[in-house]
């Protein structure tokens, strides 16, 4: 079987659903963070039958938000000197920066670099967001 | 009510009460303009027109002239910074040191917001693509006040395109909020309320009656306020079907002879054939009304947002 040792310090993210490890991988860390990470596809689980693990190490400054947008049942472990210090709950974010674009072509966020879209989740359901710029509901894909 | 910073980018930075206020104190403003002619000397209103509005423009001018002020600003978007790419926080920041306050109209959506953000001095949205026009929205408020005494209780139509009508999508948002008996929608269903809204507003709203129907004769009975929009030929897919329903959406005399004795009639304006001019000269048609009062209730817009110190019961 593959090794990958622990980390001492750092996230680690859990039962994700085999594949969602490489979507997370690419909304989460890709280009965002520059400490090293491990994506592990496939690992087998009692009881998930196959699963996706990801660690970072030594950084606890992810914006985690945006797994709730994935997967709510992601387990987030964050650890510190080699034990598990908290874990943290996975939600639907009620606010989101960046992650989504307004899918308004009308919309001033598409046009000014000074613009910051913000966007306020209007249905958990089906993942849809109000921008706070022209009120046109996205929905998160 | 204004001490601190205050724009209006959306009618919902005003509470009701706040909207009742300034429709009183415009309609106190028309009855006596003579009172307020000095209140804003020394104040300037920089008109800040990216995308040209000849008609709200001048209607914010004459408000801002009327009052004792002055003004600066561009109504042609060529002769702006921003074709050269600057940004609008940039452009406000600026403005914020030649202008008391400042009115903006602009193609993007949300343009007025982003201004506001960065902005000193306060902003007014002059309408944002076919997003918001919250000014169009005091104007028409001003006018059902004048004309039905209140802003409660009605039952409001909106006839025409609905689709894209901005000042159709302020409104109902608005009176929505004003307990409003019923809305009857009346538009083909190429141009029926973006279902979006629909849904925001039933949501929020969930005892909300709103009813659609496809010509006004089915409904005209029992109408007290008519908001008719202009239906324009370019927003059909085919000439036929344009053709076909351009006629059932033309307000003649003969469409209105079942409805109230006091039913209003309103229009944003401009028309261009929407409204027969027979209609003109029925005691319902306020819709020129409707534009002067649009100057009135600006002024008093201006005059609290500027935190100018007015008494109102005069
Ligand atoms: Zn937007």
């Amino acid at each position: 079987m593959l090794e990958v040792n622990g980390i001492a310090n750092g996230i680690v993210l859990d039962h994700m659903k085999a594949g969602l490890g490489l979507v997370v991988f690419n909304k989460l860390v890709d280009g965002k963070i520059d400490h090293p990470v491990v994506l592990l596809m496939n690992v087998s689980s009692q009881a998930m039958g196959k699963k996706d693990i990801i660690k970072i190490e030594n950084t606890f400054d992810v914006d985690l938000n945006i797994l709730g947008l994935i997967d709510e049942n992601i387990t987030v472990n964050i650890i510190k000197d080699g034990k598990l210090f908290e874990k943290q709950e996975v939600v639907i974010p009620k606010k989101l920066k960046g992650y989504i674009k307004c899918k308004n072509p009308r919309c001033i966020s598409h046009f000014d670099n000074y613009v910051e879209p913000e966007f306020t989740l209007y249905s958990k359901d089906s993942l849809e967001y109000l921008c706070s710029f022209c009120d046109e509901i996205t929905k998160y894909e | 009510m204004m001490s601190e910073l205050r724009h209006l980018i959306e009618p919902g930075d005003l509470t009701n009460e706040e909207m009742v206020e300034l429709v009183d104190l415009g309609l106190e403003m028309y009855e006596n303009p003579k009172k307020y002619a000095k209140v804003c000397e020394g104040k300037i209103l920089a008109s800040l027109f990216y995308e040209p509005s000849t008609r709200t423009k001048f209607s914010f001018d004459s408000a801002m002239l009327r009052l004792g002020g002055s003004l600066i600003g561009f109504a042609d978007p060529n002769s702006t910074s921003d074709k050269k790419g600057e940004s609008l926080a940039d452009t406000i920041r600026v403005i914020s040191y030649y202008a008391d306050i400042a009115v903006m109209r602009h193609p993007k959506e949300g343009a007025p917001l982003l201004c506001a953000q960065y902005s000193e001095i306060p902003i007014i949205n002059g309408g944002d693509g076919g997003h918001q026009h919250p000014t169009q929205t005091l104007t028409d408020l001003i006018t059902i006040k004048k004309y039905k005494g209140t802003l409660e209780n009605h039952v409001v139509a909106f006839q025409g395109d609905l689709k894209y009508g901005r000042t159709v999508h302020s409104l109902i948002k608005t009176l929505a909020r004003f307990n409003t008996k019923k809305f009857i929608l009346i538009s083909p269903e190429e141009l029926r309320l973006p279902s979006s809204l629909k849904r925001q507003l039933l949501d929020k709203y969930p005892h909300l009656v709103i009813e659609e129907v496809l010509h006004l004769e089915e409904v005209v009975d029992q109408i007290d306020v008519l908001y008719c929009t202009r239906i324009q030929k370019e927003r059909f897919f085919n000439e036929e079907d344009y053709l076909k329903l351009k006629n059932s959406y033309i307000l003649t005399l003969k469409s209105i002879e079942n409805a109230k004795e006091d039913m209003i009639i309103m229009h944003p304006l401009p028309r261009v054939n929407e409204i027969t001019y027979e209609v003109d000269d029925d005691k319902r048609a306020v819709y020129f009304d409707q534009s002067k009062l649009g100057v009135y209730v600006r002024m008093a817009l201006i005059t609290k947002l500027l935190g100018v110190d007015i008494d109102v019961r005069g």
